[in-house]
């Protein structure tokens, strides 16, 4: 009796393995087809041989009143003893890795301007460059006689960061709400979420390299994001699921996943920073509002994701089955809906949303490194949790509330290096007072 | 390959300080999730506290070592009260998440470049171990192949390992650890027996977290640096892989974990980089060696919690969950 027992868990054990196998191969077979790529190019568009070897970098792009390049200015960053120097690309641009972040100062040198142009009144240089959380800093030199850098009024600064942070807010529930369908749905808080947001940008900048189309890349990166959740579903989750693993061994699975899928990113496409094509834009103004074409882009496309999930939730029998299955999975069961194939599906789409997120998470930031997704999990944490664990229209709430917060705070002074602590800070004391969240249902969560 | 040098460096990982650190921070570890069951996923916050505590007192105020050490203990515990007030009623995955970030934020706080004076931000702080090498008490010389200060850091960390290990040993027999074990196994009957669980709770995450300070300036002084890089959620995702290993309700599982953890971290890199060197293996460069080793430890974890959750020395009567 004993032996039939212990060879019956012997052999599921062995399926387990076989099957966390599978998942590992697949995600090594996914990285190995995009890794020849990513290596065989130069990774930077801006070929300076101090960039490549830092993972941070100040970096801009020079261009004169008539808005033509200019090419072959030197510019100096220094902080301590470290000195960084390049010279602006024929296209304008100037990058400069280094080691660390912190303040800098840049110089631009004036005198290998070229003749007749010159800095814009009031345009500081040398100055004092600081990095907020992002890998890469930005440093704008106008130029041109006479122009003087408008100094931006408040309400003007306020409007423009409500849609930044709305924006942000939007790519946000891209991906947190996938994670609260799979909250919902199965119950696993799940770590490895950040690195399903940083794999929809990396397979773009990947599948850019191999020079597929723009929109192609993006598509395919899409259904490579959705792949990865099946084969996550299929290779790990159900298995486990299917043993009885509990919540919290589960959790820690997901840690351990989302280690190995960080390095392995890592492992191929390096520490550097990267830039997606179209990374560098000119804001436009739509009337009060000036907002760069990215964002904009990245506004309307999340909306529209979006609004098209919550009507398949609310309308189709599909999303009935979803939300039954949050509901109650052994009520749904009951009624004959089949909740394995609802949770496979919830994590396709989960993977699917997290990667698209992850492409305008890259534009947003800008740029695309391995880190990128765990940098953000936290945050996609506190907009779950905020909104209340497991609650689709939750999430999207508490997304577009961290995602204004975090940057309407640099607005009424908090230092832009802190802009995530305020929202971290927030979803604690939310908990302290309403620990459901904002539209969780009132029961006992402890 | 130099099979001794390999084998010389990684048995030298088994006692160094910062396999000391890890195990009196995974030994914090062990007290909230192997006894009580407490899901702190912010212990690199705790050690964080600990490490810039005693170096700012230091640095900035200028206290002798001994307050310096208290000032960071207590700063630790009061960061465990703050987290706990709001978080220990709530279910385990409140818990998880709230204290990571809650890791996170004392990170950023220390990286911001607004209190550059006093924090160093991303650069960090140094030169704040002088008061603890001036009582050594090993005159200059050669002890086991290291100089004094070696000797020194490491006799002075495994002692305080030893002395909590023993400690922790203590209270786990004791009946307040047995009622800490009950509310492991079933909060609701213990707190039917009429005990204060939410107090019990935050003792524990107190003590969890002391330990962790503790395991913080054992990690900084012999680096003689804090740098905030070195607390992000890593180290703590380190320090459970660490407990997994080891076993989640003993005493000596942590130092155990602490030991195989750094073992096979130096194993593996000699390995690999004496591959490289030799030309056998040309698919991979050093860097690349090192993110290697990362991907194992994600996937020992896995495999760990999947098919042994109990650890080298755990019973599996003995754990957290069911």
């Amino acid at each position: 009796m004993r032996s039939t027992t212990s060879g019956l868990s012997q052999r599921r054990r062995g399926r387990l393995l076989r099957a966390v196998g599978s998942v590992f191969a697949a995600t090594a077979a996914l990285l190995l087809i995009v890794a020849p790529a990513s290596s065989a190019t130069t990774p930077s568009p801006t070929p300076s041989p101090s960039a490549t070897q830092f993972t941070n970098s100040i970096s801009g792009f020079l261009r004169g009143d008539d808005r033509a390049p200019i090419p072959g200015v030197t510019i100096t960053a220094t902080s301590g003893d470290f000195t960084g120097t390049t010279k602006s690309g024929a296209n304008g641009a100037w990058t400069i890795g280094v080691p660390t972040q912190g303040t800098y100062e840049v110089k631009l040198d004036e005198s290998t301007l070229p003749q007749g142009i010159k800095l814009a009144e009031g345009q500081e240089n040398p100055r004092n460059v600081t990095f907020s959380q992002t890998s890469n800093l930005s440093v704008i030199f106008t130029f041109g006689k006479g122009i003087v850098v408008e100094q931006q009024n408040f309400m003007q600064n306020l409007l423009n960061r409500l849609v930044a942070g709305l924006s942000f807010g939007l790519l946000l529930a891209l991906a947190s709400v996938g994670l609260s369908l799979i909250f919902g749905t199965t119950g696993l808080t799940n770590f490895a979420h950040g690195e399903m947001v940083t794999l929809g940008a990396v397979l773009v900048f990947a599948f850019n390299q191999m020079h597929l189309p723009f929109w192609l890349a993006v598509i395919l990166a899409v259904i490579g994001g959705g792949l990865f959740g099946y084969v996550q579903d299929a290779g790990l989750w159900k298995p486990l699921r299917r043993r009885g693993t509990g919540l919290v061994p589960m959790m820690i699975v997901s840690i351990g996943l989302a280690l190995s899928v960080r390095y392995i990113i890592q492992f191929y496409f390096g520490g550097a920073t990267q830039q997606l094509p179209f990374a560098q834009s000119v804001e436009i103004l739509i009337g009060p509002i000036s907002i760069s074409p990215n964002n904009l882009l990245s506004l309307l496309v999340s909306a529209v994701v979006i609004a098209a999930l919550g009507v398949v939730l609310l309308k189709t029998r599909l999303g009935k089955a979803t939300r039954a299955v949050a509901d109650n999975p052994a009520l749904a069961a009951a009624s004959g809906i089949d909740v394995d194939s609802v949770i496979r599906i919830v994590w396709v789409v989960g993977g699917m949303l997290a990667a698209l997120g992850g492409i305008l998470w890259a534009y947003y930031r800008p740029g695309v490194t391995f880190d990128m997704g765990s940098q953000i999990l936290l945050l996609i944490f506190a907009s779950v949790t905020l909104g209340g664990l497991g609650t689709v229209w939750g999430a999207l709430v508490g997304s577009i509330i961290v995602g204004i917060f975090v940057e309407l705070t640099t607005v009424f002074g908090l230092a832009a290096d802190l802009k995530y602590v305020g929202a971290l800070f927030i979803m604690i004391v939310v908990l302290l007072f309403r620990p459901q969240g904002i539209l969780g249902r009132k029961e006992r969560v402890g | 390959m130099d099979f001794g040098f390999i084998f010389s460096s990684a048995a030298g990982e088994l006692f160094s300080p910062t396999t000391a650190a890890y195990a009196l921070a995974t030994l914090g570890l062990a007290v909230h999730f192997g006894y009580t069951g407490l899901l702190n996923f912010g212990q690199a916050g705790f050690m964080a506290v600990g490490a810039y505590g005693f170096a700012i007192s230091t640095l900035t105020f200028h206290v002798p070592f001994f307050v310096g050490l208290l000032i960071a203990v207590v700063a630790s515990a009061i960061f465990a009260l703050l987290l706990g007030i709001p978080t220990l009623r709530l279910r385990a995955d409140y818990l998880a998440i709230v204290t990571i970030a809650a890791a996170e934020i004392v990170r950023y706080i220390v990286t911001t470049n607004q209190l550059t004076a006093i924090t160093g931000s991303a650069n960090g702080l140094a030169a704040f171990e002088g008061d603890f090498y001036a009582m050594n008490p090993f005159p200059p010389g050669t002890y086991v192949g290291m100089n004094n200060r070696d000797f020194f850091i490491r006799v002075v960390a495994w002692a305080v390992v030893a002395v909590f290990c023993t400690l922790v040993w203590l209270l786990m027999r004791s009946p307040w650890g047995r009622v800490l074990k009950g509310i492991r196994e079933d909060e609701n009957a213990v707190r039917s027996l009429g005990k204060n669980v939410y107090a019990y709770k935050m003792q524990s995450l107190i003590i969890g977290g002391a330990l962790g300070a503790l395991a913080g300036m054992i990690f900084t002084i012999p680096r003689g640096a804090v740098q905030p890089a070195n607390y992000g959620t890593e180290l703590t995702f380190f320090l459970y892989t660490c407990l997994l290993l080891g076993g989640l309700g003993t005493v000596l599982g942590p130092v155990v974990g602490a030991m195989i953890f750094w073992v096979v971290l130096s194993l593996t890199q000699g390995i690999l980089y004496g591959l490289i060197e030799s030309g056998t293996i040309t698919w991979l460069n050093t860097v690349q060696a090192g993110q290697l080793r990362y991907i194992l430890v994600g996937v020992a974890l896995m495999l760990l919690m999947i098919f042994r959750p109990q650890g080298v020395l755990g019973n599996k009567k003995e754990l957290a969950f069911a």
